[in-house]
């Protein structure tokens, strides 16, 4: 019975086999060519162009200079420039304000609570210290910048810009023998690397879409955009007059940023001429018409949808992070908690990297979420330097309500500018977030390309930080 | 007949019925979706409909997979499907697969084929690829406000009667249109309006007779199956997806694909 409909069913394949020799192999084309004709027939029975297409005119003049050959990357970079200019000012304020309300405020109240129902000490630290504090820290770190920068970024979107970086980019792509839709996937990782991991479906060559997801991770993410503006402006934007401080460290990130562009550039080229070699296929990419953004909906989706979505993420992230914090900050073996075992054990080794054992730690701690890595650095360097003034007790912290409160807990715990440097490239040349990494194996399928991707930006960030940090020493000390 | 009358018959009255539904989608009455070249606002109708914030940007390529939503509408309970966008269904990248096997086997009530209305002709090439595959659809022209602004002029009711189906100006970012659009996809899903799609007109007598030959031996393997001729069709063509879908036998039970990623 069975095989009767197999029979039948290979009979039916045959027959199209046959048929398709008899009516030529330009098949595919007259049945397109068919549908164009019906397509073009329609339209010109029911569309009428009435007088000139003004709009049109205005796109085609404003695509000349944005995507021009010498204009098109200075545009680009002053536009993020300025996108991070104004998160870098806008956010410090409230930073302040909901770390001075979160911590200042709440936190003693929290503690007073938890004192008078006589909750033992272990518990009120476990909670309160660590998840509480932690989670406080993400807010008051996080929401800010996301609160500004998503929906500046989400009116470039809206407007229609980044189909003209994927345009200025695609052939820079093509070059290191990639698709130039990775321009797109490239921009969709610049919010999160997940999405952008998924967005790479959309190129239909499975060498070239795993290159593409493969060099995702070198877009700053929305997770780690905060480390990077909040680094800058302590150790970057210090170096300089207070009048030039958020534009240089607006700069600095925009560097970092184009870094990650350029490492995504040379690794693409590196794959393509190596593990996957192959040639650019070709497509077609449309420039969709400038549209006037909705500026309510595009402030109430991008609050909604990213920043509240982000930031949740981050808390739920951050809330056993902060239990773990705690815990091995106060688990003692002997003398020292399991932390200072960890970083004393590894500051040698890190070192060398111009980083230190609490950054190590606190990547360990953040893989599931790169959100939490600023505030987890925050309570490590607390909890290693001890009381020094900022900080009261194991693994908790008090009072630190601007940035440059941040900037003294780092300075105390031995914080240079190059530790600053460092931790800007190795936020962003290191392993993916956990979910990244899941997305990866979920759309690959495949156990060795979800491993090289985690593995391969790792390998990169120690080797970059190993060269910096060498160079440093080399010209400065 | 009174007035009161009139607007409760009038379909457009009835249309502030419309109950958004979010992810709840139990227990549907219909299951329509949302297709179209990339970049043409599907996404931007489909929240308007589902009361969702799926994210929209105004750049190609956006929705890869796809997402789902429902509404309450005169009482029957809607699924919503938003397909990825794309430009045809004749090539095989991964989205416009997604679109192809929905279409195709998922055997939507209704297709809502979104247009850029400032396109119109390049985005008719897909609406009527599409049109061969499904025989209930309507076409929701947006974008109308840019087409405005350009000088552009469509006759509606030719475009309805060329293609067979309700054709709906809107302009979906003003959230115009809408109640429109619910009408027609009601009529078409209740069976109220009968959809005559429009058949490709310039095919060879010879490509014509192969088909239908085809046609009738996959029916007799696959009876129930919709669109046999577009099966046929793409055999000839030797779409190797397709060939693959014959020869197992999974053409008739294949999934409507499985790419809905939640992140």
């Amino acid at each position: 019975m069975n095989d009767n409909h197999l029979k039948e069913r290979e009979n039916i394949l045959s027959e199209a086999n046959k048929a398709r020799w008899d009516l030529g192999i330009d098949l595919h084309d007259t049945v397109i060519e068919s549908i164009y004709e019906d397509a073009s027939r329609i339209a010109r029975k029911t569309v009428k162009q009435k007088g000139e297409k003004a709009a049109y005119a205005l796109d085609l003049r404003i695509d000349k200079i944005v995507t021009s050959r010498w204009l098109g990357f200075p545009i680009m970079f002053l536009l993020l420039a300025l996108v991070f200019w104004l998160t870098v000012t806008g956010a410090n304020y409230p930073s302040g304000l909901l770390a001075s309300f979160l911590i200042d405020y709440m936190h003693p109240i929290l503690k007073g609570a938890a004192a008078s129902i006589h909750m033992p000490w272990w518990l009120d630290g476990v909670l309160i210290d660590g998840a509480y504090l932690a989670m406080a820290w993400v807010i008051a770190v996080m929401l800010p910048p996301m609160a500004i920068f998503f929906p500046l970024f989400t009116l470039l979107e809206d407007l229609g810009y980044l189909p003209r970086v994927a345009f200025n980019m695609d052939s820079l792509f093509r070059k290191a023998g990639a698709h130039g839709k990775q321009a797109l996937t490239m921009s969709m990782g610049f919010g999160c690397n997940a999405a952008g991991v998924i967005a790479a479906r959309v190129i239909d060559s499975p060498r070239e879409r795993l290159i593409a997801i493969i060099t995702n991770n070198f877009s700053l993410c929305n997770g780690r955009w905060p480390t990077q503006i909040l680094i800058a402006s302590i150790f970057i934007g210090g170096l300089v007059p207070a009048q030039l401080a958020s534009v240089v460290s607006a700069g600095a990130v925009v560097g970092i940023a184009v870094l990650g562009i350029f490492f995504s550039l040379v690794v693409s080229w590196g794959l393509s001429k190596s593990v996957l070699r192959g040639e650019a296929s070709a497509f077609s990419l449309e420039l969709p018409p400038y549209r006037p953004p909705r500026i309510w909906q595009t402030l109430y989706t991008s609050l909604i949808d990213r920043t509240i979505i982000v930031l949740w993420r981050a808390v739920i992230f951050a809330v056993p992070a902060g239990i773990v914090i705690w815990l091995v900050a106060n688990v003692h073996i002997g003398e020292l908690s399991l932390a200072e075992y960890f970083i004393q054990w590894s500051n040698p080794f890190a070192f060398v990297f111009g980083l230190n054992g609490v950054i190590l730690l606190a990547y360990i701690i953040a893989i599931p979420a790169n959100e939490i890595v600023i505030p987890t650095i925050l309570m490590l360097t607390v909890l290693i330097t001890g009381a020094s003034g900022v900080g009261a007790g194991t693994g908790v912290i008090f009072e630190l309500n601007s940035v440059g409160d941040t900037a003294n807990i780092l300075h105390a715990g031995g914080w240079t500018l190059l530790t600053g440097l460092n931790l800007m490239l190795f936020s962003l040349l290191h392993n993916p977030c956990s979910t990244t990494i899941y997305t990866i194996f979920k759309e690959t399928r495949s156990v060795k390309w979800t491993v090289v991707s985690t593995f391969l930006p790792i390998v990169l960030g120690f080797m970059v930080c190993f060269f910096t940090t060498q160079i440093w020493y080399l010209f400065f000390v | 007949m009174s007035n009161s009358n009139n607007c409760d018959n009038c379909p457009v009255h009835n249309k502030e019925n419309l109950i958004k539904l979010g992810l709840n989608m139990e227990q549907v009455d219909y299951v329509i979706t949302m297709a179209g070249n990339p970049n043409t606002g599907k996404s931007t109708v489909f929240n308007n409909l589902t009361g969702l914030h799926q994210h929209t940007g105004n750049w190609p390529g956006k929705t890869v997979s796809r997402a789902e939503g429902g509404f309450i509408y005169n009482e029957k309970r809607y699924k919503v499907v938003d397909l990825p966008g794309t430009y045809s269904l004749l090539s095989t990248s991964t989205d416009e697969e997604v679109a192809r096997n929905f279409i195709l086997f998922g055997q939507p009530d209704v297709t809502v084929i979104v247009v850029d209305a400032t396109r119109l002709e390049r985005n008719l090439n897909l609406a009527l690829q599409i049109l061969e595959i499904t025989d209930r659809a309507v076409l929701c022209l947006n974008l109308m406000d840019e087409a405005k602004r350009n000088n552009i002029e469509i006759d509606e009711r030719a475009l309805s009667k060329e293609l067979g189906i309700p054709v709906i100006p809107a302009s979906a970012r003003r959230k115009e249109g809408m109640k429109e659009l619910l009408a027609a996809i009601e009529e078409v899903a209740a069976g109220k309006y009968v959809c005559k799609p429009h058949k490709i007109k310039s095919r060879s007598i010879k490509l014509n007779n192969a088909i239908s030959s085809l046609a009738s031996k996959l029916a007799e393997q696959f009876p129930n199956l919709p669109n046999l001729n577009w099966v046929a069709l793409r055999l000839l063509e030797g779409d190797n997806s397709i060939i693959e879908a014959v020869q197992s036998g999974e053409l008739g039970s294949i999934n409507a694909g499985d790419s809905t990623v939640q992140l």
